[in-house]
């Protein structure tokens, strides 16, 4: 990548935080490649949007509850946090059971965006 | 843009999500598991079909042979083997996997 | 890998990073900062303690330029830029001080 090109990088979540190492291994891929000061974004759909679901609480399954770096993305300069509106239909949530503040688009706006994209990260 | 699905429509809602998000005039590209999505008489067909309409849609062949449906495609699916994969990767400008 | 501070051993990974950061005392930051060659003053401490309370908060280690930037905004920017906080810790703020603060190498650090 030659130097002050800035590229679209968004990244697709699409699974549960803890039964599998999915969402962890996204979110240090999002940290480690916020160095380089590209477009990011990240899309939380299916069952991704159980990432964002307040109140983890990972004592009991000795896991590292790594929910709160989510709060430290903006540090990061990462805002544009996009969540799909039927995933959490279905899964009786709304936006505000979501532990930071994201914006909430249809399925096929997510689709739009994607083609946007000049990279897309799959998670 | 290029979808690319690889788990078996019975086990997972992962090619429905795929289906739902995807822009018309994109691809989606079945691959490992996926493969049984295109397969006449499934329960998946009639989505997938319909979907033919929308997308153009293909199949990875050695993942069909390896499960013995290579001869129960359904019409308008198209085959590609391995080299074709990576041609639909190359020619296509981004690619989003449905993991 | 191990180091002894005051008859006590504590796991440190191949890099000198503590691997329970439930270890974590200000007796084995000195060690530490010790080996580093890094002589502890209260600015130094402000630097340490301010990451273990990020981390608290966030659990991570912030990368340079995030902590530069949060430094900045919590201790004003005489303090919050890099200048200032490499000569606090010569081998990098993050990298440096993240060890004697006991906390995971930074994400994104090499």
């Amino acid at each position: 990548m030659s130097e002050g090109t800035i590229k679209k990088f968004m990244y697709v979540n699409r699974k549960a935080p803890y039964g599998t190492i999915y969402a962890l291994e996204s979110l240090e891929v999002v940290l480690i490649a916020a160095a380089f000061d590209q477009d990011v974004s990240l899309v939380f759909m299916d069952d991704g949007v159980y990432q964002l679901r307040k109140g983890h609480q990972t004592k009991g399954i000795e896991v590292k509850n790594f929910q709160p770096t989510y709060r430290a993305l903006e540090d990061y300069d990462i805002t544009r946090l996009y969540v799909e509106r039927e995933a959490l239909q279905a899964r009786g949530l709304t936006a505000d059971d979501l532990c930071v503040p994201v914006e909430v688009l249809e399925r096929a706006e997510i689709g739009r965006l994607m083609e946007q994209q000049d990279v897309v990260f799959s998670f | 843009m290029l979808h690319i699905v690889n788990k078996s429509p019975f086990q997972s809602t992962t090619l429905d999500s795929c289906l739902a998000t995807a822009r018309p005039d994109g691809s989606i590209l079945l691959i490992e598991d996926a493969v049984y999505a295109a397969t006449r008489g499934s329960a998946a067909a009639a989505r997938l079909e319909q979907a033919l309409g929308k997308f153009k849609i293909y199949v990875l062949t050695p993942d069909l042979e390896a499960r013995g449906i290579a001869g129960s495609v359904i019409d308008g699916v198209r085959l590609v083997d391995y080299a074709g994969f990576v041609d639909l990767v190359a020619e296509h400008k981004g690619c989003q996997s449905w993991l | 890998m191990a180091i002894e501070v005051n008859g006590k051993t504590y796991e440190t990974d191949e890099e000198g990073y503590l691997v329970n950061l439930g270890d974590w005392s200000e007796e084995v930051a000195n060690f530490i900062a010790r080996q580093e060659n890094v002589e502890m003053t209260p600015n130094h401490w402000e630097v340490v303690n301010f990451l273990r309370d990020y981390y608290n908060e966030f659990q991570i280690a912030p990368a340079v330029r995030v902590l530069t930037k949060a430094i900045g905004k919590k201790l004003g920017p005489e303090k919050g830029n890099s200048q200032y906080l490499y000569e606090l810790f010569p081998y990098g703020p993050a990298k440096q001080a993240c060890k004697i603060a006991g906390l995971p190498k930074p994400t994104g650090c090499v």
